[in-house]
């Protein structure tokens, strides 16, 4: 087993062997930017060109199509101002999830600022937005439904083919933030009718720094970056060759295996709930239990708190996150844990892990013997479980 | 992010546990926010003969009552007023800036536990006001909003 355990796929991937090798030539001997005329140039534009292929394949979209960003946050702001500015003749609201990443919620918080209206649909328990909500909050003036493939904090899989069916029906553009989907679960985006999709490399395995979105052929769409011709003249700035040619080997490689990964993923993922729930009283697992990503592992023990849990993994050598306010950077808790309905202190006290490749069965067998030891020392020190013991004892008494 | 002090507090925290007849006990913070700290003194002929206590929290919560009890320990009620949250933040060589709050906490705790224990004995203590920070309204808080 290796020194340290990497259950935070989620937050990133390592970058696999392949892509790295694939990569390396296009810092050094073949450096040339792509929109010159000598060779070497010439040899990077095919590159990019074959990194867009392999990206449209993997969703079953059109090369032209596929649009590079530095990353999902850009694809999402790009998705979301750019069809707010485009499409402002036939209205200002935008409906969206309560759930959805940051890149997505504070990009719609910026648009109401200038003058736009965004309704935040609420899901239900499990993570999950109702159909039907949105149906309901469709206006005339809806210009734009955004809603996230798969929720990063709690796994929740959205029912985003029914959601496109009805997004066309109503002939409303519909974005989705795929960053957590795109080479975990199988992605369809003409099946799914979906218009825009944002992705980001790192997610499966890929380098950092690029990304992708997908703008379906024939919707109109304001450039977020201006300059340059490249990209189709939607997104100026030369082309990051090296990370697009890693990201088209790693969604490539990727989706030859997903089937096979995500069998493996998922039985990895059920037995670490099981165990956990079985092994650890007071715990509960945040998400749905089916509609979930494969890699995706979200629980929550009453009586501590967050990030007491990832440093005494930490010591472990274990890597993993939480929805505490102490990582979140603010003195509030997850805004997802909160909206699936977990009061504040339950909130606190959540434990994120996300699986990935690399991780064998041997890690997760040893994540599921040190936990219960971490839990229960934690718990010693807790007055908030000192008085849970109290009172069970007054009442059992 | 944490100094070697923090760590070492957090992973071999000292004074953790109940005090059975305490002079005094505090209570302070909230489970909204995602810390609680729980301090009980042991205070004879004006010392402070022992001090535990207990937390919810993070890494940074824990330090700082594990030191801030630690500091107090055979001080005179006077001089264990002194233990502010810069004195425990120091001996702890730092904290990130927003950790500093749960330094703001452990004072809290300490004074709040001294208050008890005035009120218990119906003595008044010099510079020591009543805890703003009490446990009892935040429940109240937390109740209505869910």
């Amino acid at each position: 087993m290796n020194d340290v355990v990497y259950f935070d796929n989620a937050a990133t991937t390592r970058v696999r062997n392949e892509v790295v090798e694939a990569m390396t030539k296009y810092f050094s001997e073949s450096y040339g930017n792509p929109s010159s005329v000598y060779k070497i140039a010439q040899t990077n534009k095919n590159a990019v060109e074959k990194g867009r292929e392999q990206v449209a394949k993997a969703i079953n979209a059109e090369k032209n199509e596929i649009y590079f960003t530095a990353g999902g946050s850009e694809a999402d702001n790009w998705a979301i101002k750019g069809i707010a500015e485009s499409y402002l003749d036939k209205g200002k609201h935008i409906i969206t999830l309560s759930i959805e990443h940051h890149a997505v919620l504070h990009t719609c918080e910026y648009l109401e600022s200038k003058g736009f209206e965004v309704t935040y649909l609420p899901v239900d328990k499990f993570g999950i937005v109702e159909l039907e909500k949105i149906k309901n909050a469709i206006r005339k003036d809806t210009i734009l439904i955004s809603v996230m493939f798969a929720n990063n904090e709690i796994g929740s899989i959205q029912p985003i083919k029914e959601i496109g069916a009805l997004a066309k029906e109503k002939g409303i553009i519909f974005h989705t933030d795929a960053v957590q989907a795109v080479g975990h679960i199988p992605i369809d985006v003409k099946e799914m009718n979906i218009d825009l999709l944002s992705m980001s490399a790192h997610k499966f395995y890929g380098p950092k720094g690029i990304g992708a979105l997908y703008i379906k052929k024939g919707i109109k769409i304001k450039p977020l970056i201006h300059g340059g011709a490249q990209e189709r003249n939607r997104r100026a700035g030369t082309e990051n060759v090296p990370g697009i040619v890693g990201m088209g080997v790693a969604i490539e490689l990727i989706t030859n295996e997903l089937d096979k990964e995500a069998k493996r993923l998922s039985f990895l993922r059920d037995k670490l709930i099981d165990s956990i729930l079985s092994d650890i009283p007071h715990s509960r697992l945040n998400g749905d239990r089916k509609n979930r990503l494969p890699g995706n592992v979200n629980i929550s023990f009453e009586f501590i708190e967050g990030e007491s849990i990832l440093l005494m993994l930490d010591m472990k050598g274990i890597c993993a996150s939480s929805g505490s306010a102490c990582t979140s950077g603010s003195l509030d808790p997850s805004h997802v844990l909160l909206a699936i309905g977990l009061p504040h202190e339950k909130a606190h006290g959540s434990l994120r892990l996300t699986l990935g490749m690399f991780n064998t069965e041997e890690e997760v067998d040893y994540i599921i013997k040190e936990l219960p030891s971490i839990v229960k020392r934690l718990r010693d020190m807790s007055p908030l479980y000192e008085d849970f013991v109290k009172n069970k004892q007054i009442v059992t008494e | 992010m944490y100094s070697e002090k923090v760590m070492d507090h957090f992973t071999n925290p000292r004074n953790v546990g109940e005090i059975e007849d305490a002079s005094g006990v505090g209570t302070v913070g909230n489970a909204k926010c995602g810390d609680i700290m729980k301090v009980y003194l042991k205070i004879e002929d004006g010392i402070v003969k022992d001090a535990k206590f207990k937390t919810f929290g993070c890494g940074a919560a824990v330090a700082t009552s594990s030191m801030a009890t630690e500091l107090v320990k055979g001080k005179t009620i006077q001089e264990a007023l002194e233990v502010t949250n810069k004195a425990v933040m120091e001996a702890l060589d730092g904290l990130p800036p927003i950790k500093v709050h749960c330094s703001c906490l452990a004072e809290e705790a300490l004074h709040a536990a001294l208050w008890d224990y005035a009120q218990k004995e119906g003595i008044v203590i010099e510079g020591l006001e009543e805890p703003v920070n009490d446990i009892s309204e935040h429940e109240e808080i937390l109740e209505e909003d869910y």
